[in-house]
């Protein structure tokens, strides 16, 4: 494997290659590329049935990519899938804490599964619940929690192995609109603070900022890979929204054979 | 490996050996063992339900056929037992059957609230991981079967020396191996829990009674032959028959067989099952994937 260094060497935190995949004839994914970089925020665009859920499952190795690429930090998951998924964190989109244990019950299980010992993994988890603002929630069952701080667990769960990339895959669904800030703000604090590269699935635009990566996902197919003021370049318009709908607009005129699914 | 060498330094990542060790394996092991133990004791119903269920059979259905049901001096009992006595080994194996396939029941919903997700997102073999959940399933198993034997023994229900508590715990760990590996297999297969409620009454039920737990295979065989092979090759009639030799010291060597035989290939199975390039999930599009 070829050295990673410093500087513009260095493997991004995600990339994706050429990945296509089908479901018995439904092809899901269809030649997908896509980077995700160390120290940014990559947002993941699509439509319901854009695709998003499968990449994801791609990535963390639910099933295996038959064709293309995907590693992590430059850790192929097909070849070192261990190597991969240790230094990957992953929020899905279901929830996927035991309401029946308590908060620190849960990391403690989650640490266990990436092979970290109880002692370890409380010392990690009760920094990270403060880090959250949870820190005194710790014992209480996950039941009696509400959405935005599950979910706020969820992601200090996903950091307990000190992953180099997170995924999310449009957590902020369900949350109202004060959980869903705070939550945007803590990723982007994660970044600034850790230099992980973090890769957010949505499909609201308003949760994407200026400085950000974008990536728009359609029908199985990547329309576009870049920065926001490229995506507002292509489609000619200052608002996000109406550049992601632009590319995916031009992009079903420009094949009219596709009937819907 | 390649991957050990110093990875590039982002600030995220120090530079860090993430090989896994088998310190790494034992503590996921543990942690799954762990979880599974935690869950039985906030579910006091489900135990309160696996204890409560042979007892019915033992108190009543047993005490009521008594009469009607002779069992002959057959191997391993040197005397003429009680009904209950006959039949205490094939509760035991009641008692597992549906803890493997209550287990898998809770994967199949672990998939569906997605904690099976978190799972399957840990670095080590999904074949580690698989064995992880069913030592969980087993020991959970045990502890129901113990707690069965004890109160069993106030009913006077006993093996023939106190020994036979140590030497049904083997027969016991390969039994339950088998039949919780029979469930992951099943859990891989069917998706959603309407499925699986069904599946569980054509399995336990079938399994339970086409079986040498509640009548000796002798008597099945007078009433009907076809019937008679088919509880002989019912691999649950093995496991009965595995536990009650166990219970009085002794190895039914061709059970041990049969049991160790499926065990395997069910664990072969799941492993397949599960597997990210070959199994089902791919090719079924996976948990959650779009209906």
């Amino acid at each position: 494997m070829t050295a990673a260094t410093h500087g513009a060497g260095a493997a991004p935190a995600l990339s994706v290659r050429d990945v296509s995949h089908s479901f018995g004839s439904r092809k899901a994914l269809d030649g997908v590329s896509l980077e995700a970089p160390s120290g940014a925020f990559t947002a993941l665009l699509g439509l319901n049935g854009a695709g998003k859920t499968t990449l994801y499952s791609l990535i963390t190795r639910l099933y295996q990519n038959r064709s293309g690429s995907i590693a992590v930090l430059g850790h192929d998951v097909r070849r070192d899938p261990a190597g991969a998924l240790s230094r990957l964190g992953v929020v899905f989109q279901a929830r996927t804490l035991d309401l029946e244990l308590t908060v620190l019950q849960n990391l403690l299980y989650h640490a266990a599964l990436h092979g970290l010992g109880p002692a370890e993994a409380k010392r990690r988890g009760l920094a990270l619940l403060e880090r959250v603002g949870l820190e005194a929630r710790a014992k209480e069952r996950v039941r009696a929690l509400s959405g935005g701080q599950m979910r706020r667990v969820e992601i200090a769960r996903a950091l307990l192995h000190r992953p180099s990339l997170l995924l999310l895959d449009e957590p902020t669904v369900g949350l109202d609109i004060g959980s869903r800030r705070a939550l945007i703000a803590e990723v982007r604090r994660l970044i600034a603070d850790e230099g992980i590269g973090v890769l957010w699935a949505t499909h609201l635009v308003d949760e994407i900022e200026a400085a950000d990566r974008v990536a728009v996902l359609h029908k199985g197919r990547m329309l576009f890979s870049g920065d926001v003021a490229a995506l507002r370049d292509r489609a000619g318009t200052d608002d996000v929204g109406a550049a992601f709908m632009a590319v995916v607009t031009e992009a079903d005129a420009a094949a009219p054979g596709a009937s819907a699914a | 490996m390649s991957a050990t060498e110093p990875l590039s330094p982002s600030p995220a990542a120090p530079p860090d050996d993430r090989r896994l060790t088998f310190g790494g394996y034992m503590i996921a092991l543990y942690g799954i063992v762990w979880r599974e133990g935690l869950r039985f004791v906030h579910q006091r119903g489900r135990f309160l339900s696996a204890l409560v269920r042979p007892l019915v059979w033992l108190f009543i259905f047993a005490a009521g056929f008594r009469a009607v049901l002779g069992v002959s001096i057959i191997p391993p009992y040197e005397t003429y037992v009680l009904y209950e006595v006959y039949i205490a080994p094939g509760l035991i194996a009641m008692i597992q059957l549906f803890n493997g396939l209550q287990s898998s029941l809770s994967m199949v919903y672990d998939r569906e609230v997605g904690a099976m997700r978190i799972l399957l997102v840990s670095p080590y073999p999904r074949w580690h991981l698989l064995l992880s959940k069913l030592v969980a399933g087993i020991f959970v198993s045990l502890l129901q079967v113990y707690a069965f034997l004890l109160v069993a023994y106030f009913w006077d229900v006993q093996p023939d020396s106190p020994w036979g508590y140590l030497t049904v715990l083997p027969a016991l760990i390969l039994t339950g191996l088998m039949l919780g590996a029979m469930g992951l297999v099943m859990s891989s297969v069917f998706k959603q829990l309407e499925n699986f409620a069904s599946v569980m009454n054509f399995v336990i039920f079938p399994m339970f009674f086409a079986s040498s737990a509640l009548y000796p295979l002798w008597r099945i065989q007078q009433a009907s032959v076809p019937l008679w092979y088919i509880c002989s090759y019912n691999p649950f009639t093995h496991a009965v028959e595995l536990i009650r030799f166990a219970l009085y010291g002794q190895v039914e060597w061709t059970s041990l067989a049969v049991v160790a035989g499926c065990a395997t290939v069910f664990l072969v199975a799941a492993v397949f099952a599960y597997d990210p390039s070959a199994g089902l999930t791919a090719r079924r599009g996976g948990p959650d994937a779009a209906k």
